[in-house]
């Protein structure tokens, strides 16, 4: 009896307490996430968003890890399409028309005056921002974001005879120096490919390294027109074709992504096209010096940018979504960006994140990292367009196509072409 | 009288509202929609006829799903039907070191697919994979077995049979423990052989348990999919896509719900289909006790 009447008085007490605690017009937010990369970008995500919680007693924020980014963009769509979706997410930047298209988004620009708009929008790399803005408004910030670069053995560059420190810079001397760095041995058989571009599942995206040097946008602005069938986008697909069967300086069929950062480490491809989100992995484990570069140009430098920006979801408050862009300004800050890409690799989005003392530390210990910043000058936005997923699903196919042999690269982006016309026709007015 | 049918249909409630809520309203819903078109954003959807069906006939990856699953499923289903009654066989009877071959042979069922793909893509690597560093102690090529559309599907196909064919075992195992040994000494004493006993004896004898795993067997080769997630993604160009990573695609990564919808119902139609034939079929060749 007594024991009882003890409990609830403890009880009582720590409800007043919690009440005390908490203001009264407290704002309970929630956001999904994705990873992509190895790391500790799950762990990153939860103590930024609990450093930022304790400063703002006012706000509530629940991060939720959702997986892989095409299971987030599905769980966040599916939530809004059950009027139950989460404040904010971070989402592929190349979904931009897709959630606008699903009109679940709402831009950043209503929720911070016109200065504030100018210093945060424009204070990111173009590159990011080129698949973030459109109709004149900002849709996405850039938060986790990556581009491909080249990273090549030095020693198995000094065994082929070459420069260690002088990479391929252009589509010429790829050639040529992955030919002098394939390896036969007695009966013909090859136990080191000059170069390796990972080309099964999603193709598309470093075929873009190769088809934006070679002179192409894959895609219009307003993300209603691809240009598949350009004649430098077939160059571009003739030229990846032409290292396998051509030159037979990469292994014939497409290549796994998973596998070819250890086809690096066991010498299986003196030099492979990767994300920089592997650098961390590679720095790690390879057991040899190697270098970090630029992809090869052609008429210009050139990578598409990748991976994953904030979005603000319609349905919720004006309070909420005040709160969210508040949080999201506090997230993309100099100082939480610089601990996120030590974190993960990914490219600080913006150059006054570069300027922190600890990315300049940062970048004194893995000089590769400043390699993506550099490259970011010459970089194009990947493939963003109105029913992203099938469109682009249509371009793997075509690539992986031309790649396992079944079709030249011609006839298989006109084709592309075609079906991606049909698909975004109801969206050409 | 009454009394009792109402208590009959009390006792049936929770079974028949968690059946009709998850599987039955779903799937009749999933019917009406495949009549409708995908709603987007601003434009809502309308009723179209048979148009997602005219779609469909007209879809190639549609056909190619197909085939490739009809192919997938041919291929898996008597593999792993046959290695798991020789299996069986094997392990049945009195040899050294026999807990550890049941177990070697049960370990694939136990692990995760998923997991077990991501392995299957180091074997199949090429180069520095295990079967192409096998092959180069024969003097074997290379081979890109998940990157050529040629061998993609039956790269997958393979899996799928490695990790079924130990769940299958222990069906047949605990069938072939059913068969009274009194039989089998009958028939060797009339001077059978022993290919003999197990066609005319126990091939007979087990025979539910065949129908009961070809079933599950069927239904697998359309339902298992997750290493196609995880080692090809369907490529190259559509070579190793199955029906239901097809409806995956459709409906989870283009939102075209009502098409996926579409693909969904001809599968609920094959599936159907399948299993009412080989109940009926089957039947006359199954003796049950």
């Amino acid at each position: 009896m007594k024991f009882t009447s003890l409990s609830k008085m403890i009880g009582g007490a720590a409800v007043l307490a919690a009440t005390a605690a908490t203001p009264a017009l407290a704002v309970d937010l929630q956001f999904y996430f994705p990873v992509a990369v190895g790391g500790s970008a799950a762990q990153t995500i939860e103590s930024l968003t609990k450093t930022y919680e304790a400063a703002h007693p006012d706000v509530h924020i629940k991060p939720v890890y959702t997986g892989s980014y095409t299971e987030t963009v599905a769980k966040a769509i599916t939530a809004a399409r059950g009027g139950n979706p989460p404040q904010l997410a971070v989402i592929g930047a190349a979904e931009m028309f897709n959630l606008i298209d699903e009109n679940i988004v709402v831009p950043f620009d209503g929720y911070v005056s016109k200065q504030e708009a100018k210093a945060w929008f424009g204070g990111f790399y173009p590159a990011f921002m080129a698949n973030s803005q459109a109709f004149g408004k900002t849709w996405g910030i850039p938060f986790q974001r990556s581009t491909p670069v080249m990273y090549w053995n030095k020693d198995a560059f000094k065994k082929a005879g070459l420069d260690p420190n002088q990479p391929p810079k252009t589509w010429g001397e790829l050639v040529t120096d992955a030919q002098k760095l394939t390896v036969r041995n007695a009966d013909g058989k090859v136990t080191q490919w000059g170069v390796r571009i990972p080309t099964a599942g999603f193709p598309y995206w470093l075929y873009q390294g190769l088809a934006i040097p070679a002179g192409v946008t894959l895609a219009s602005k307003d993300g209603t027109q691809v240009n598949f069938d350009s004649p430098a986008a077939v160059k571009a697909a003739q030229f990846m074709l032409d290292l396998t069967t051509r030159y037979k300086v990469m292994e014939p069929g497409t290549l796994d992504w998973g596998t070819t950062p250890k086809a690096f480490f066991t010498g299986n491809a003196a030099i492979i096209w990767t994300t920089t989100g592997n650098l961390t992995n590679i720095t790690k484990n390879a057991p040899f010096p190697f270098g970090v570069g630029f992809l090869p140009a052609d008429k210009h430098f050139g990578a598409p940018t990748g991976g994953g920006n904030w979005y603000l979801f319609k349905k919720s408050t004006a309070e909420q979504k005040q709160a969210a862009v508040k949080f999201v300004q506090w997230m993309t800050a100099p100082t939480q960006a610089a601990k996120w890409t030590m974190a993960t690799g990914y490219v600080a989005p913006r150059p006054a994140d570069w300027d922190t003392p600890a990315l300049k530390a940062y970048v004194k210990k893995v000089p590769g990292a400043l390699v993506a910043r550099e490259q970011l000058k010459y970089a194009g936005p990947e493939l963003t367009v109105y029913q992203n997923a099938r469109v682009t699903q249509i371009l793997n196919n075509a690539l992986e196509a031309i790649m396992s042999g079944q079709k030249q690269p011609a006839p298989a982006l006109k084709q592309a072409q075609a079906q991606a016309d049909a698909v975004l026709r109801p969206y050409q007015q | 009288m009454r009394r009792e049918t109402l208590h009959a249909w009390l006792l049936l409630l929770p079974a028949a509202v968690l059946l009709a809520s998850f599987t039955h309203i779903p799937a009749i819903e999933t019917v009406v929609n495949s009549f409708f078109s995908t709603a987007r954003g601003m434009r809502p959807s309308h009723f179209v006829g048979l148009g997602n069906y005219r779609n469909l006939i007209a879809d190639p990856t549609f056909w190619q799903a197909m085939r490739n699953n009809l192919l997938y499923a041919a291929i898996t289903i008597p593999l792993s039907m046959g290695i798991a009654l020789a299996m069986a066989l094997l392990v049945r009877g009195r040899i050294g070191g026999r807990g550890f071959l049941r177990m070697a042979f049960f370990t694939p069922t136990v692990l995760p697919l998923i997991a077990v793909a991501n392995i299957w893509i180091f074997f199949y690597t090429p180069g520095f994979g295990l079967l192409n560093q096998i092959g180069a102690l024969f003097g074997l090529p290379n081979m890109n077995f998940l990157g050529q559309g040629a061998t993609a599907l039956y790269a997958v196909a393979a899996v799928s049979v490695w990790k079924e064919a130990g769940f299958f075992m222990i069906f047949y195992l605990a069938a072939l423990q059913t068969i009274p040994p009194s039989l089998i000494e009958a028939a060797r004493l009339e001077g059978a052989s022993s290919w003999h006993v197990f066609r005319r004896v126990t091939l007979p004898l087990i025979m539910p348990t065949t129908l009961f795993i070809s079933v599950n067997a069927v239904i697998n080769a359309f339902r298992l999919v997750d290493q196609v997630f995880v080692m090809t993604q369907g490529g190259p160009d559509n070579a190793s896509t199955l029906l239901f990573y097809y409806i995956y695609q459709v409906g989870f990564q283009f939102w075209d719900t009502a098409y996926a919808a579409t693909l969904t119902v001809v599968m609920l139609a094959i599936l159907v289909a399948i299993a009412i034939g080989q109940f009926f079929l089957l039947d006359r060749k199954v003796h049950y006790r």
